[in-house]
């Protein structure tokens, strides 16, 4: 909004009259907006922020003399209490980033696939598929949360094509074991070596940490893949599309083979798109909360508790509405901190030498990387 | 300067924006009705009445109980049936409008209470001495009788009729101690029945610890004693239970709760709440079953009991009138009518005989009534519940004593 008010006038003089009118008529024209999201997302903010520094108990507004500043206490009863609250952040944190490790990368390749696959001339009836890839995207989470719930029952869908098999699938929703540690018992693994027994963070021990999501969260990271990969899909294929043909042509006269020219022409140009659909995906990841609100209420023993969960139970059901306000600010600092990584790990660099090496005109052409014709 | 101007603007913005918050501030608290001579506001405006409902049944119920005294009072009163009840208190509250009268569990209150959102009108019901004592106790907070218990569940053993006469078994063999608990488990045990389900959560197998004489709260919430040796000795015992294959927790057999573990024939006997006759003979409704008092424990007889309490906001305008309303609800004809609509036992002594005549095979449930005991109440103690169950989930593999102590420790930062 600023950046369009801005535009009117930048790169002209200021005193110019005419000018000024349009910078005038520019702010009228994004005040609704700018009112708009001012009254309910910017205020709304600094009201939390105070909530969280406050000793606010609900009752009437949290604006009066009867509430006071207490600092830090908030923010301090989560990270550091060595209570329940603690405890039960440090798991909410431990759910959701094995969530977020597992739903990002998975949904972006998947999507990135779909969109190639899709956007093939030689596909016939692409229509139909883009649209069967979309649809989950459409749907309502809290539908498909539902259908979700029956399709991973101990005797649903799953478990019965599972035992079709030969593999007696698990009660999905009602299991808080982690994989990964079911998986190291399936090898005689029982229990961890003492010194990540024994030594926590946020209350929760390092063995429980590295011990993967549960196998209810994993039913959620199969959902959130399911239904978050037809919308990047359509974001990748509006990317495809806008690259031009030529650069390809010209690989394909160069010798390159059908993925290099994917690996090393396609995917360099899609690197704005792939910001998107990561950073996308990253919030997204850190903000889950419909799907447990309806579904599994953080159960089973806590596996599915994200921070935006617990934040809302903190705050309205055990009604301490400051440690729910601190909660929601650290998952605010934490989509923050890792947008700022994933920023910079993306960014624009100059070609290393040994990609470089790649491009480099070599005197002769069988030293191509693997060579092949188109 | 066009730099500042933006600045200069966003500045305004949010000066602006703070001033409409300020007079917002004001606003939430203009407290309106005039104080009658008992203490209470009172006014000519209409009541509202949220309700966190079971279902239609009591929402109905509910809406013409309300009706019916709205009609002979000259009060207007509507009802509604909240969605999601935590959620719209904590949004009435907040705004300086809640609900009159709404629904109000023991866990809720100390944390309503504490935020001064309540009434503390129980002293001044004309029906005080017919409530239960151990109901009264529940929702009393700081020494003061905040509201008026609703109705209560609690506990008890129900047994499946057919399972158990498939066993050989006999009425005379309904077990009334915990070792004859036991065998009976393991002669109903076969292969594809387990002799006792029930949901592996402190919300059940808390009866265990009232009938070892533990409990992990005291009665009024005010100490926490969840590492007492009678507590380790109920979780032993239920462990044991485990270990031996004759219990297995409801979402062990692939049952949402012991009741459709029971129903579904997968377990022939389950601990459960009054509640489970509406489920039973909605989605089982071929399935026989007895309702027998839970087998006493080393010290004696026991079990948990939960309820509701009509709350009454202290922002209502009209606190004299959503008190009459509350004394008319909690009247024993009125509540014998919500109990023929949905199955609650009526929180007063004087509705207990009328009761007993018309649910005989349900006797049990409100004998429970006298020897029950609360779950714990202070505020934040659900969360700590919560942390107990996830824990208790491992219970066949893990040490009672050191799941108590963690649940101690938790407790006690709750009433700090």
């Amino acid at each position: 909004m600023t950046t369009l008010a801005s535009r009117a006038s930048s790169g002209r003089r200021h005193h110019d009259g005419i000018n000024r009118g349009q910078a005038r008529s520019g702010w009228l024209f994004t005040a609704p907006t700018l009112i708009l999201l001012g009254l309910f997302l910017v205020i709304p903010i600094f009201m939390a922020l105070w909530v969280s520094v406050s000793d606010w108990n609900g009752n009437g507004s949290p604006f009066t003399s009867a509430v006071n500043f207490v600092g830090l206490k908030n923010f301090g009863s989560v990270l550091a209490g060595d209570g329940l609250a603690e405890q039960n952040f440090g798991e909410s944190l431990r759910n959701n980033a094995w969530y977020v490790i597992l739903v990002v990368p998975l949904q972006t390749i998947l999507s990135l696939f779909l969109a190639v696959m899709v956007n093939r001339q030689v596909l016939r009836g692409r229509g139909i598929f883009r649209t069967a890839f979309y649809f989950p995207s459409v749907t309502s989470s809290v539908a498909i949360t539902v259908l979700w719930l029956f399709l991973f029952s101990q005797s649903g869908a799953i478990n019965n094509v599972l035992s079709w098999v030969g593999i007696n699938g698990p009660n999905w929703f009602n299991e808080p074991s982690g994989i990964i540690q079911d998986g190291l018992a399936g090898l005689g693994v029982k229990s961890g070596p003492v010194f990540l027994t024994g030594n926590s963070f946020l209350g929760v021990s390092w063995w429980d940490w590295i011990g993967g999501p549960s196998v209810a969260m994993t039913a959620l990271i199969f959902m959130a893949i399911f239904t978050t990969s037809g919308t990047f899909m359509l974001l990748f294929i509006a990317a495809l599309q806008n690259l031009s043909g030529e650069v390809q042509e010209a690989a394909m006269v160069d010798g390159a083979n059908g993925w290099q020219r994917f690996r090393f022409v396609t995917l360099p140009q899609l690197r704005p798109t792939l910001f998107t659909v990561l950073t996308l995906g990253l919030i997204g990841g850190w903000q889950i909360f419909d799907q447990i609100y309806t579904g599994t209420q953080g159960g089973p023993a806590g596996t599915t508790t994200s921070p935006a969960y617990l934040s809302y139970s903190t705050a309205f059901q055990s009604q301490n509405w400051g440690q729910g306000a601190a909660i929601g600010f650290l998952v605010f600092i934490i989509i923050v901190l890792f947008t700022i990584l994933q920023r910079f790990v993306l960014r624009d660099r100059k070609v290393s030498k040994r990609r470089m090496r790649l491009y480099q005109l070599k005197p002769k052409p069988q030293e191509l990387p693997t060579g092949g014709d188109a | 300067m066009q730099r500042r101007n933006r600045w200069l603007g966003a500045g305004i913005l949010a000066l602006a924006s703070a001033v409409a918050l300020t007079a917002c501030g004001t606003g939430f608290n203009s407290g309106s009705g005039s104080a009658s001579g008992t203490g209470l506001t009172s006014s000519k405006k209409p009541l509202t009445v949220l309700i966190g409902s079971s279902g239609p049944a009591e929402t109905t119920a509910v809406t013409s109980a309300v009706a019916s005294w709205s009609k002979s009072s000259g009060t207007g009163a509507k009802v509604l049936a909240a969605s999601n009840l935590d959620q719209q208190m904590a949004q009435g509250f907040a705004s300086g409008k809640p609900a009159d009268v709404f629904y109000l569990g023991t866990g809720a209150l100390a944390g309503y209470a504490s935020s001064g959102d309540l009434l503390a009108y129980g002293d001044k019901l004309s029906n005080k001495s017919d409530f239960y004592p151990s109901l009264v106790k529940s929702f009393t907070y700081n020494g003061k009788f905040y509201c008026a218990p609703k109705d209560f569940s609690t506990l008890q053993l129900v047994i499946n009729k057919s399972l158990w006469q498939a066993a050989g078994l006999t009425n005379a063999d309904i077990p009334t101690t915990w070792d004859q608990l036991e065998s009976v488990a393991k002669k109903l045990t076969t292969g594809g029945v387990v002799g006792l389900s029930m949901n592996g959560q402190y919300e059940r197998m808390g009866a265990f610890m009232v009938e070892a004489g533990g409990n992990l709260m005291n009665a009024d919430s005010s100490k926490a004693t969840a590492d007492s040796s009678a507590n380790v000795t109920a979780l032993t015992f239920v462990k044991k239970l485990l270990n031996e294959g004759v219990m297995k927790y409801a979402s062990a057999v692939g049952e949402g709760d012991g009741g459709q573990a029971l129903g579904a024939g997968k377990a022939a006997m389950t601990v459960e709440g009054n509640w489970v006759t509406g489920e039973l003979s909605s989605d089982f409704p071929t399935v026989k079953y007895t309702v027998a008092p839970l087998p006493s424990g080393p010290a004696g007889k026991g079990t948990l009991v939960y309820s509701n309490c009509w709350g009454i906001a202290k922002d209502s305008p009209n606190q004299a009138a959503a008190l009459k309303l509350v004394e008319q609800l909690t009247g024993a004809k009125q509540q014998l009518a919500f109990s023929k609509a949905f199955g609650v036992l009526p929180s007063i002594q004087s509705a207990a005989s009328a009761w007993k005549s018309a649910n005989p095979a349900l006797v049990p449930f409100l004998d429970g009534a006298t020897y029950a005991q609360g779950v714990p109440a202070s505020k934040g103690s659900a969360a700590v519940l919560t942390d107990f169950d996830s824990k208790l989930a491992t219970l066949a593999t893990s040490d009672p004593k050191t799941i108590l102590a963690a649940v101690q420790k938790n407790l006690q930062a709750t009433i700090q």
